[in-house]
């Protein structure tokens, strides 16, 4: 679902959330497994679509990260602005 | 060295509020299984690990422990949202109250503030590692 050509919000959170779970329980699997090529195919798939996830979310609703901090290229810093995520409106 | 992300690793929206609930689900942060204690076992532990498989399990799950503590903060803080002096009261959570308002404060379902007490680093993997079986045990 999309709003003025954005994709919604709250969907592409949700997808954030699904592929960093992924990402961090594979990475986990990963520890006492590092040899299994399955496994680190998924990682590196579930890490490259995190990535583009997060720069797009930034672009368009504001930083969840530090490194993402610079994608919505304002002239202020958004990382205050946006709500904390135990908070109304947060993540 | 951490970086954080300003997300839950799982969404927390809670709509009604209950004192009462939140009592019991502040152990899960402050108590002896809890959140906290799970994170600084794993990353106090680490350090004396002497096999990388290991190291990187205590170093990841540790993190994710703190992310889980997050997860516990903002189950109670949501429950205890906008509380009538009247259901402060009839909840039992004026005991907590007088003391940190609505305030995330680490305590155990009794009010014992959190311990380190409650976990153990030997500097012996093998001790280390049955601590954590039946820490995580506790749990399940």
């Amino acid at each position: 679902m999309s709003v003025n050509g954005h994709p919604c919000k709250k969907d592409l959170l949700t997808q954030i959330n699904a592929v960093s779970f992924a990402v961090i329980d594979s990475g986990m699997y990963l520890d006492t497994h590092p040899c299994d090529l399955n496994a680190l195919n998924y990682f590196y798939e579930m890490n490259k679509q995190r990535g583009q996830m997060l720069r797009e979310y930034a672009s368009y609703y504001g930083p969840l990260t530090l490194d993402t901090a610079t994608g919505s290229c304002s002239d202020r810093w958004n990382w205050i602005n946006e709500p904390w995520p135990w908070q109304e409106g947060g993540c | 060295m951490w970086n954080y992300e300003k997300r839950l690793e799982f969404p927390v929206k809670i709509s009604e509020t209950n004192a009462q609930l939140a009592q019991a689900i502040a152990t899960q942060y402050g108590g002896p299984d809890g959140e906290s204690g799970a994170a600084m076992r794993y990353l106090s532990q680490r350090f004396a690990m002497p096999y990388k498989e290991a190291i990187a399990v205590l170093n990841d799950v540790g993190t994710e422990e703190l992310g889980h503590a997050e997860i516990v903060c903002s189950i109670v803080r949501q429950l205890t949202r906008d509380l009538s002096v009247a259901e402060i009261k009839e909840s039992g959570f004026d005991k907590y109250y007088v003391d940190h308002t609505t305030g995330i404060y680490p305590i155990n379902a009794s009010g014992v503030p959190f311990d380190a007490m409650t976990f153990q680093s030997t500097g012996d993997p093998l001790t280390d590692l049955h601590e954590d079986l039946a820490a995580d045990g506790a749990t399940l």
